[in-house]
């Protein structure tokens, strides 16, 4: 038993430092550290730095220009580029299609749209959801016909997270009405400038325009845009799902909210004295705290069942609920820290160059509204009733 | 034992129910709720007329209510239509000033509006660290000082302002209140829009000159009346709370009823039954709690304060309970600003951030439990 990372694990470490330290724009860090918007051009310019450096899609092969790196380096880099405040990586094109090209897709689709992802040519978008599949996904409905050479379109995605900004986006489509749910599902790849497709945004609670609805009226699709065969979209599906697994647990962002929070914590005022020190206020600090101390040697525990030929399964959703959670009681207590000040909310005040006066200390602007834009990270990407039913089932065969 | 209002107390409720069911609905909440003045002077004039404001005051303040439960059936109806005009602020400055008659008929008519300035940008949720001062000058105040998120301070016409007129800092004695004209010469006030609708404002206050006249209440002697109309204000808060949990029940349950996932509705489940089943037994144990509360506010200060963070503290845990598993077991729609369902959850989550949280009532409790006087 060792907790330690190597020798050159820890070089590794520095020279990621290095490079933040170096290469990560102090204008955009500072725009994740104090919670304000962030632009397409903040991510895309982020997204090519990342690039120069070769790390941008550091979990593809080498051949394909990943860096060759050990899941405990991705670990590493992971939190550390959280610890500095960079935006994180869109996981659209690079963790989530990237994978299922690199397993399922064609010479042709590997060499035309991998390179185009790590430059930046094509912002993906995720076509999965639809208004009556969410949890039970392997129900959607959205159509696709065979006609002559092209695929024909027709119905809704939702949830299209950043789909406004997207030129292509790759969708589960049914392919097959009369098959089992599972097994009539294929994989298309469709030009969002495409005659038929039209983005509409969904506005959320904190008013902020993330989420789009996409609508799909006799769409046509080249067939070279199939991915892998027809019909077998869904396990290429649950590939996507399960891949990408080694930063679930968000770490390196709790990690870095976390440290927010404290410094909130220590400049809120109780009585004249920090809130930090304030004993009920205290107990959920600490609570807190403890319960990502025991998350971090979890993640490290699952990661290194990876590193050593363990493939991760259903522990990824354990690390999905525990560290949803404990990243929504972050915003939850940074929330309470405010006291009355969690209440005024200037929209504006979230935009660069801002300049009116805060309203209350000026970390308070940008808190109630992550607090509830939070709430969705138990929603997505499998709603935690869902990781626990994998649990349940994958684990405790019950 | 009879847990029924009388009957012209349920007759109130009813009819502002009815009102704010035809007047009051979603579309008019959002328009109202993000407008440039965050509240409506025409809806504040109806309900007015109604009667709903002199509900609020006892017959000795030119009204015909005023007890706890007048108070909580009318925040209730309130709370059920997300009613964003000033009814905090004109209650607690209101109750303060029942000596004020001319001013309290202008208020109950609706043509006059007040706001309670109180708590304090450093004070957190504390009733007595003030920084805010008055100074004799002549026959008459100078005040300076500012004060914190005032909910519809920039629709009040006169601000009922607290300050120090001798002693310092945490200190229950010394404390007086003085009536503000929003418009008096030293007055700034900075709105701003609330993340839960409608809007709220800084005060700031520097070198306000008043008469003798603004003096309201015993000079150095208001914390009582200061802390007395903060319980009523809680009472209000938690009635209008219990009724948002309610919807945000009736919502979620109606969703698990109705939306279908893997063939059944979704209400299928046990594990979301048995949540559910949870926030329902938890909705009613914090109405328990408000109905304590509000027989409370018009007894003596120790079985009320206890009874008044009692309800905070169940409110403000249920609250974040109930706004939590609403949102979630709504999925992805639950967080959309078109669904009234987020709304209501914000407002549940905000009204812990009012006249003290959870945490604050809590520690509240545990010390009033200390004190001598318990008899």
């Amino acid at each position: 038993m060792d907790l330690n990372f190597t020798s050159e694990e820890e070089a590794f470490r520095a020279e990621v430092r290095l490079f933040l330290a170096e290469q990560l724009p102090a204008r955009i860090a500072d725009k994740v550290r104090t919670g304000k918007r962030l632009t397409k051009a903040d991510m895309v310019e982020w997204h090519a730095i990342l690039n120069a450096r070769g790390w941008l899609a550091n979990h593809w092969p080498v051949e394909w220009g990943g860096p060759g790196w050990s899941v405990v380096q991705r670990y590493i880099f992971d939190v550390e580029t959280a610890l500095a405040h960079a935006p994180r990586i869109i996981p659209f094109g690079v963790s989530m299609l990237g994978p299922v090209l690199l397993e399922y897709g064609s010479d042709a689709q590997k060499q035309h749209w991998l390179p185009r992802i790590l430059d930046g040519s094509d912002w993906w978008c995720q076509g999965y959801s639809e208004p009556g599949a969410g949890s039970d996904l392997a129900g959607l409905k959205c159509a696709a016909v065979r006609d002559g050479d092209d695929y024909v379109v027709n119905g809704q995605k939702t949830w299209t997270t950043l789909g406004q900004f997207a030129d292509m986006i790759f969708c589960l489509v049914r392919t097959d009405p009369k098959a089992k749910k599972q097994e009539g599902i294929s994989f298309l790849l469709i030009d969002m400038k495409s005659p038929g497709v039209e983005v509409r945004p969904i506005i959320l609670l904190d008013g902020e325009h993330e989420v789009n609805e996409v609508f799909f009226t006799d769409v046509r699709v080249p067939a070279a845009n199939l991915v892998g065969e027809e019909n077998k979209g869904w396990t290429y599906a649950k590939y996507l799902l399960t891949y990408e697994r080694t930063n679930i647990a968000g770490v390196g962002g709790s990690m870095a909210a976390f440290d927010w929070l404290k410094h909130v914590a220590g400049a809120q005022k109780k009585a004249g004295k920090p809130l930090a020190v304030d004993p009920y206020f205290a107990a959920r600090l600490a609570k807190l705290e403890i319960d990502l101390e025991n998350m971090k040697t979890t993640n490290l525990r699952v990661l290194a069942s990876v590193a050593h030929g363990g493939a991760p399964g259903a522990e990824s959703s354990m690390l999905k609920i525990r560290g949803t959670e404990i990243r929504q009681e972050i915003t939850a207590l940074t929330r309470r820290a405010l006291g009355p000040y969690a209440q005024p909310f200037v929209s504006e005040a979230l935009d660069e160059g801002y300049n009116g006066e805060p309203i209350g200390p000026d970390y308070a602007a940008p808190v109630a509204a992550e607090y509830f834009n939070n709430r969705k990270l138990s929603i997505f990407g499998g709603s935690n009733e869902i990781q626990r039913e994998i649990i349940t089932k994958a684990i405790l065969r019950l | 034992m009879d847990f029924n209002h009388s009957d012209d107390r349920q007759m109130l409720a009813d009819t502002l129910g009815r009102y704010l069911a035809q007047k009051y609905d979603f579309e008019t909440y959002k328009r109202i709720a993000v407008s440039e003045s965050g509240f409506s002077r025409e809806t504040w004039g109806a309900l007015a007329e109604l009667g709903i404001i002199g509900a609020l005051f006892g017959e000795e303040a030119g009204g015909f209510g005023g007890s706890g439960f007048d108070i909580s059936v009318v925040f209730e109806a309130l709370g059920r239509a997300l009613v964003v005009e000033p009814f905090l602020g004109t209650l607690m400055a209101g109750r303060l000033l029942a000596d004020r008659h001319d001013l309290l008929e202008q208020v109950i008519a609706g043509t006059s509006i007040l706001a309670f300035a109180h708590f304090e940008p450093q004070g957190r949720y504390d009733l007595t660290e003030l920084a805010t001062t008055a100074v004799r000058a002549g026959d008459g105040w100078v005040l300076s000082g500012a004060k914190a998120v005032v909910p519809q301070l920039e629709a009040a016409d006169h601000i009922l302002v607290s300050a120090c007129t001798d002693g310092g800092l945490g200190k229950s004695a010394g404390l007086s209140l003085f009536l503000v004209p929003a418009d008096a010469a030293g007055v700034t006030v900075r709105g701003y829009p609330m993340i839960d609708g409608g809007r709220g404002g800084e005060l700031l206050l520097k070198d306000v000159t008043l008469g003798a006249d603004a003096l309201v209440g015993p000079e150095n002697d208001a914390f009582d009346g200061i802390e007395a109309t903060v319980a009523a204000g809680i009472v209000a808060l938690c009635a209008e709370a219990v009724a948002v949990m309610a919807v945000l029940r009736d919502a979620t349950l109606d969703y698990l009823r109705t939306r279908t996932q893997f063939g059944v509705p979704i209400g299928k489940f046990q594990a979301l039954q048995h949540r559910m089943a949870t926030v329902a037994l938890e909705i009613e144990q914090a109405r328990s709690a408000v109905i304590n509360a509000a027989a409370a506010l018009d007894g003596d200060r120790w079985h009320r304060e206890r009874a008044v963070s009692a309800a905070k503290f169940t409110t403000g845990r249920v609250g974040t309970l109930t706004a939590e598993e609403a949102i979630q077991m709504h999925g992805g729609i639950g967080m959309t600003w078109e669904l009234p369902l987020s709304h209501y959850a914000k407002r549940l989550t905000m009204i812990d951030h009012q006249l003290g949280d959870e945490d604050h009532h809590l520690e509240r409790y545990v010390l009033l439990g200390t004190e001598a006087g318990e008899a």
